[in-house]
């Protein structure tokens, strides 16, 4: 680990004068910072502590919630709103990580998470991420964890976030604060695929901070879930996810949210399926067709090819499921 | 800088860098949480802090300071065992006991949080108001926790005798 300063915020606006500086980073429960930090890969000169800071879950007047950025994942997952109300984010929470990191972890932390890309994290390959045009080793190594949508040549790294997923299918915003003064970012435009700049991974500027997340209502907490599909049981990286959303009215699609993790530089709202299956029957054929709809565009590496198919199952079964269809495709 | 370590306060200087786990062991001489992975993927540097357990590696000391820190030594001493520590003697919840330092600490945390009523993974539905103690949750809750002896099936018993139903008690439930 390269030294550094430790300061910790006592408010919002010294976080930003603090966070101003060069070579600061703001650091949440440090699980994955600290990590990279161990690695070398992350080398800040000024960490600033904002754990402090953000810390509520609060009521919006339209039936929505505000989520604050330093908010814990545990605290998250088990807020009783959030569990009533949005019960997918709460199962997306739970569906990551370990209890003692999800005890660390923070929500802001949470979308700034970066890629566990084996080559990412071993100095001894070659990583565009890591060192702008180094080359990228992935593309033709062990790449069977890697993007098949919206992927580059410089890069098929996939978002490792599980709550992330949840939060895009629930059209969540990211508000942010920085010495221009606050803005919010829809969650689905948060994160960017990685074209030829792969280093870049979000939409925040310099210096700008996560200060939360807005939830707005929606009509379908009764039949939503996320789901993921991983190599173990629990405590492993998802290969495909899937946070589903339906409200049906009679045998049609009312609404649908859907958005898929494990396959992409991003949360991957699946707008195509979305649209394919809006106001159109609810059956097994028409949520099997929408998901090959979605994976259509999708390119494979040597080892990924799996997820295609994977995807395509698990969101036909997922909506099967929540339409209450017996049976799957 | 100042610290709470299994009631005891102490003062120590340190650099920045220096993780939790690193402040605990090398500086206060507490052997218990164990140096395992150092990327919280194994458990074995689980400790509380202010009750809430955590990966000791991946934690900076300097976020802690003025917290409460229990590691293993705090929960329980050779002829007074804490409750889980005889259960697992009790059901061979180990054989090397490496990583018992860390499952101690976490199970210990983990009922915490089942008392808070915090929804797991397995849990059939987030908004229950409580959840049982069964075999799968335990298994679910504990996985942040390796054992590479493959003691889980004690270590699962150790858990359910001290803080829920066993597994005699659970398999009686769902036949009836």
């Amino acid at each position: 680990m390269t030294p550094f300063t430790y300061e910790r915020a006592a408010d919002a606006a010294s976080a930003l004068a603090l966070g101003a500086r060069s070579g600061a980073r703001y650091l949440g429960g440090g699980t994955n910072l600290v990590d990279l930090m161990r690695e070398t890969i992350e080398r800040p000169e000024l960490l600033v502590d904002v754990t402090g800071l953000f810390g509520e879950i609060e009521d919006m007047e339209d039936g929505g919630l505000r989520i604050g950025a330093g908010v814990k994942n545990t605290a998250l997952a088990a807020d009783r709103r959030v569990r009533e109300r949005f019960p997918m984010l709460s199962q997306a929470v739970l569906a990551g990580a370990s209890a003692q990191i999800r005890n660390m972890a923070t929500v802001g932390g949470n979308l700034l998470q970066r890629t566990r890309c084996g080559y990412f994290y071993d100095d001894a390959a070659r990583c565009n991420k890591r060192e702008f045009g180094a080359g990228c080793d992935a593309v033709e190594g062990f790449n069977r964890y890697h993007a098949v949508l919206g992927a580059s040549s410089a890069c098929v790294a996939t978002h490792p976030s599980d709550m992330a997923v949840a939060l895009a299918a629930l059209d969540a915003a990211v508000t942010v604060e920085g010495q221009d003064g606050p803005r919010t970012i829809p969650l689905v435009d948060f994160h960017v695929l990685p074209s030829e700049t792969p280093q870049i991974e979000t939409r925040l500027k310099a210096g700008e901070l996560i200060t939360g997340v807005t939830l707005p209502p929606n009509g379908f907490a009764g039949a939503s879930r996320y789901r993921k599909v991983r190599d173990r049981a629990s405590y492993a990286f998802a290969l495909v996810s899937v946070a589903a959303g339906l409200e049906l009215e009679g045998g049609t699609v009312k609404d649908v949210r859907l958005a898929l993790g494990g396959v992409a530089h991003k949360p991957w709202r699946a707008f195509a399926a979305e649209a394919a299956l809006r106001g159109g029957s609810a059956t097994t054929e028409a949520f099997h067709a929408a998901a090959e709809a979605e994976l259509a565009p999708a390119r494979t590496l040597r080892d990924n090819a799996f997820k295609i198919e994977l995807a395509t199952r698990v969101i036909t079964d997922t909506l099967c499921k929540l339409a209450g269809l017996r049976e799957t495709a | 800088m100042r610290f709470v370590v299994n009631g005891d306060e102490v003062d120590v200087d340190f650099d920045p860098r220096t993780s939790l786990l690193d402040l605990l062991r090398e500086q206060l001489h507490l052997f218990g949480p164990k140096k395992g992975c150092n990327q919280g993927a194994c458990g074995a540097c689980t400790v509380l802090v202010d009750g809430v357990r955590i990966n000791s590696c991946l934690a900076l000391a300097v976020q802690y300071q003025g917290r409460a820190i229990t590691t293993v030594e705090g929960l329980g001493a050779p002829g007074a065992l804490h409750p889980l520590q005889a259960a697992f003697v009790e059901h061979d919840g180990f054989q090397c006991g490496y990583c018992t330092p860390g499952q101690i600490c976490s199970a210990v945390g983990m009922a915490e949080e089942l008392r808070l009523g915090v929804p797991s993974h397995v849990s059939e539905d987030v908004a229950a108001t409580a959840f049982e103690l069964t075999h799968d949750e335990v298994r679910e809750r504990m996985s942040g926790n390796l054992c590479r002896c493959g003691a889980y099936n004690g270590i699962v018993e150790a858990i359910q005798e001290t803080y829920g139903e066993t597994r005699a008690e659970s398999d009686k439930r769902e036949a009836a």
